[in-house]
């Protein structure tokens, strides 16, 4: 049930549109790169071991 | 032996307490949106002076607020970074950036589309406006610093630099119409003076969908960081495979 949006139905139906698609995007692409790096992680710990560094940046 | 804030501060516990927390704002996050969104869009009636075209503040004023308080929550972690070297910290300010980028863009595409048949222009110089322009170049800044340094250490001392000097532009974001008694742009939307504050009706949706938003770039933020710390792992395994 739509509501009647009057001469606004292009502006606030881009407006929902446009936020929609770019959130969908961003949690998309955040979802995705979770995914690999995890499947990356777990491929380097059975290569390599698996200590957890307490500092990242440092090897 | 007593243990500190700082001493459970660090990756290991990161991840486990994010892991947990995780699945529950994500969940409270689509449960507002979906709700607030929803009931903004469907429910609310037309204003006086916008028409039907108020419904675009169900988008504009929680993209445009999380805009702000991410790069806000960039700054903290920032200082954090340069006084503590609290490596979680580093690796949050950059997860949050593509975030508060995203949310930056949403303000800015969806005020232009509301501005059009309210102010019958796409875009003014006006000092809201203009401070969130240079917001949105102040994160795509901050994302290309860390791209562009390969020293993860020294990539993070320099976007945490340019993320407080940055700030400048978030809080004159929020507070230009303040400043500044001129341009298109209307004052706050949401005031705890009731006199100010708009109508219950479109009051209470907003709330809920501004409450979606914050859930949702708090879930963003954490999942990004988990990835981060995920990276920083495994190429902490390479180089120490490399030394060995």
């Amino acid at each position: 049930m739509m509501p009647d949006l009057e001469i606004y139905a292009a502006t606030v139906l881009g407006a929902f549109g446009a936020t929609l698609g770019l959130l969908g995007t961003l949690i998309a692409v955040t979802v995705w790169q979770g995914a690999r790096a995890r499947v990356r992680l777990a491929r380097a710990e059975a290569a390599f071991g698996s200590p957890v560094p307490e500092r990242p940046f440092h090897g | 032996m007593h243990m500190t804030f700082w001493d459970h501060a660090n990756p290991t516990a990161f991840m486990r307490l994010s892991g947990a927390v995780l699945p529950w704002v994500s969940g409270a996050a689509g449960i507002c949106l979906c709700t607030g969104l929803t009931w903004g869009l469907m429910l609310t009636p037309p204003a006086q002076g916008f028409g039907a075209s108020v419904k675009v503040i169900y988008v504009h004023v929680p993209a445009a607020m999380m805009a702000i308080n991410l790069w806000l929550m960039m700054v903290l972690a920032s200082g954090l970074w340069f006084v503590r070297r609290h490596h979680v910290s580093a690796l949050a300010a950059k997860a949050a950036a593509p975030v508060g980028l995203t949310m930056t863009l949403i303000a800015l595409v969806t005020g232009a589309l509301w501005g059009e048949p309210v102010w019958g222009t796409w875009w003014a110089w006006d000092p809201r406006l203009t401070a969130f322009l240079i917001l949105f170049l102040s994160y795509l800044g901050y994302v290309a610093l860390w791209r562009a340094v390969p020293h993860t250490e020294a990539a993070a001392d320099l976007a945490a630099l340019l993320c407080l000097v940055g700030s400048v532009f978030a809080l004159v974001s929020r507070y230009a119409v303040l400043f500044w008694a001129q341009g298109l742009h209307q004052g706050a939307t949401l005031s705890l003076d009731r006199a100010e504050h708009i109508a219950n009706v479109y009051w209470v949706p907003l709330v809920v969908t501004i409450a979606g938003f914050v859930a949702l770039s708090v879930a963003l933020v954490l999942a990004r960081t988990r990835t981060e710390i995920c990276r920083r792992r495994i190429d902490f395994l390479q180089e120490r495979a490399r030394r060995a």
